[in-house]
């Protein structure tokens, strides 16, 4: 089905077509006219607006919304429902959980402050090399492959860190592969040592702090309660500053707590952390920091701050990169890739320190979700299967969504702790994602006058 | 056209048959490992 979304912000309105994924900026004739364009004719379109615009303004904008349409750059067809997904058991990245245990008891964290419900646990070189050799073995034709270092807090096992990483370069090389390791970290237990080899081996460097002082401490804090933001901030300028054009981000939770987020995110900018990323909590609804519906209002507004600064700041040449503002309108990833979304059991698995394998990192620990081990391969297919068919063509909510080619069915982990069916959406989250999406689309449009 | 801008002129339809290759990043590994934000990875062909 045709399908196109309008929305107004600030100053512009703007008209997004679902299936081609063509944007339009509008003026108000035009704006005007579309709201009548597919039910009226265009007689009769100027008999409604004649009062208010010129017939020669009514009848050009209408013509423009016809050849946009004629070019399916508007109410275009639905190309996408009999789609080929290419599904054919390939994995092709890790996560790969290096330690479930951690240096600290932050209060939201789904790994239950590193042990993921289970036994504070760091992973044996053998297998982390079991996990390495499963991967390669798995990924068929593809070369490029990517492991990230995770816990737990992945940092309390440095030396297997290192030995996989040479591990890995060595097999993918023999395989005519190429793995790129990243690396997600509470920067703690950075130090100078291992920040070149950070900085030598790693794709991507992911530091984790919340924002200001107050926020960050108040849910980031050690095991005798004493914030984090003062011992972190240091390491995390240092690793920085290392880095120089190399990839990194840093990157938040906003919870309840601090639903004036915007102002954390323009702290870290300002202390010069230009690739941020701050993102609303994973959590049990009953938790007194979990995101609510009536918290909606103030997030939008929130995100819509955050819209207006970044624009500003890019125009007076102070930007910085708002991860989940980045939006790629003309090169972004193919249609394929946007239905198939996360990969989450399906290309993408995390792997236990016990060599145990998950859909991903949000399912570690939840017994029916294993799927086998990095010695014995896949054994739950069924599982894998649900993964499979876990789609944004397939999820009822979504398949009526506009955003369906931008947020590709949400995260399944947020479904299932939401209403513990991996197949659902979170409601809270789809809202969230809409506004997010809106407010992208419209610095793509503000940057472009 | 006067009364309406396009930012794009790219049609989705196009990467139906072009796309598909799995090269891409997988999007929990870039930055945010807690929610599903396909549409900001990069596509490794376009690069
Ligand atoms: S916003 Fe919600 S309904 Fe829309 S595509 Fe995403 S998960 Fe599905
Ligand atoms: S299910 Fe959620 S957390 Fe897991 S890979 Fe997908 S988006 Fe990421």
């Amino acid at each position: 089905m045709p399908m196109i979304h309008k929305f107004s912000l600030f100053d512009k309105f703007m008209v997004l077509d679902v299936n081609s994924g063509a944007v339009h900026v509008l003026d108000e004739v035009a704006w005007e006219v579309l709201n009548y364009f597919t039910s009226c004719s265009r007689d009769k379109i100027i008999d409604i607006l004649k009062k208010k615009y010129d017939v020669e303004d009514i009848t050009q904008a209408y013509l423009e919304l016809k050849t946009l349409q004629q070019k399916e750059l508007l109410f275009s067809p639905d190309y996408y429902d009999d789609m080929d997904l290419h599904h054919n058991g390939i994995i092709k990245a890790l996560c790969l959980h290096v330690a479930h245990d951690c240096n600290l008891r932050c209060k939201y964290c789904f790994a239950s402050t590193g042990s993921f419900q289970g036994r504070r646990l760091v992973m044996d070189c053998e297998t982390g090399k079991g996990a390495i050799d499963f991967l390669i073995s798995h990924s068929g034709n593809r070369r490029q492959l990517e492991v990230d270092f995770f816990g737990g807090e992945p940092l309390l096992n440095k030396d297997i860190i290192k030995q996989l990483v040479d591990y890995g370069n060595e097999r993918a090389a023999q395989s005519n592969k190429d793995i790129r390791f990243t690396l997600t970290t509470n920067a703690l237990l950075l130090d100078d040592d291992f920040l070149s080899f950070i900085n030598d081996k790693m794709y991507n460097l992911v530091l984790s702090i919340d924002g200001t002082r107050q926020t960050n401490d108040r849910m980031r804090y050690q095991a005798d309660g004493r914030g984090t933001y003062d011992l972190i901030l240091p390491k995390i300028k240092k690793a920085v500053e290392m880095r120089e054009d190399k990839s990194f981000y840093v990157r938040g939770t906003f919870t309840r707590y601090n639903l004036n987020f915007s102002e954390d995110v323009l702290h870290l900018a300002d202390l010069g952390f230009k690739n941020i990323s701050v993102e609303p909590v994973v959590a049990d609804k009953n938790k007194d920091y979990a995101i609510r519906e009536e918290d909606l209002p103030t997030i939008f507004k929130e995100y819509e701050t955050l819209a207006q600064e970044y624009v500003k700041r890019y125009k007076i040449g102070n930007p910085f990169n708002f991860f989940h503002f980045n939006i790629d309108l003309t090169q972004g990833p193919c249609v394929i890739k946007r239905v198939m979304g996360c990969g989450a059991g399906t290309e993408y698995v995390a792997v236990t320190p016990e060599g145990d394998i998950y859909p991903c990192h949000q399912f570690v620990g939840i017994e029916d979700f294993c799927i086998g081990n990095v010695k014995e391969g896949i054994e739950n297919r069924k599982t894998v299967e649900e993964f499979r068919k876990c789609n944004v063509l397939k999820k009822e909510e979504c398949k009526k969504c506009w955003a369906k080619f931008y947020c590709s069915g949400g995260c399944h982990a947020s479904a299932y702790y939401s209403s513990n069916d991996i197949h659902s959406t979170y409601k809270i989250g789809c809202e969230m994602e809409k506004k997010r999406i809106e407010c992208a689309m419209w610095i793509k449009a503000s940057l472009s006058e | 056209m006067k009364h309406i801008k396009t930012l794009n002129s790219s049609n989705l339809k196009t990467s139906l048959s072009k796309g598909g290759c799995g090269e891409c990043q997988v999007s929990c590994q870039s930055a945010c490992k807690t929610s599903c934000t396909v549409a900001n990875q990069n596509c490794e062909r376009s690069k």
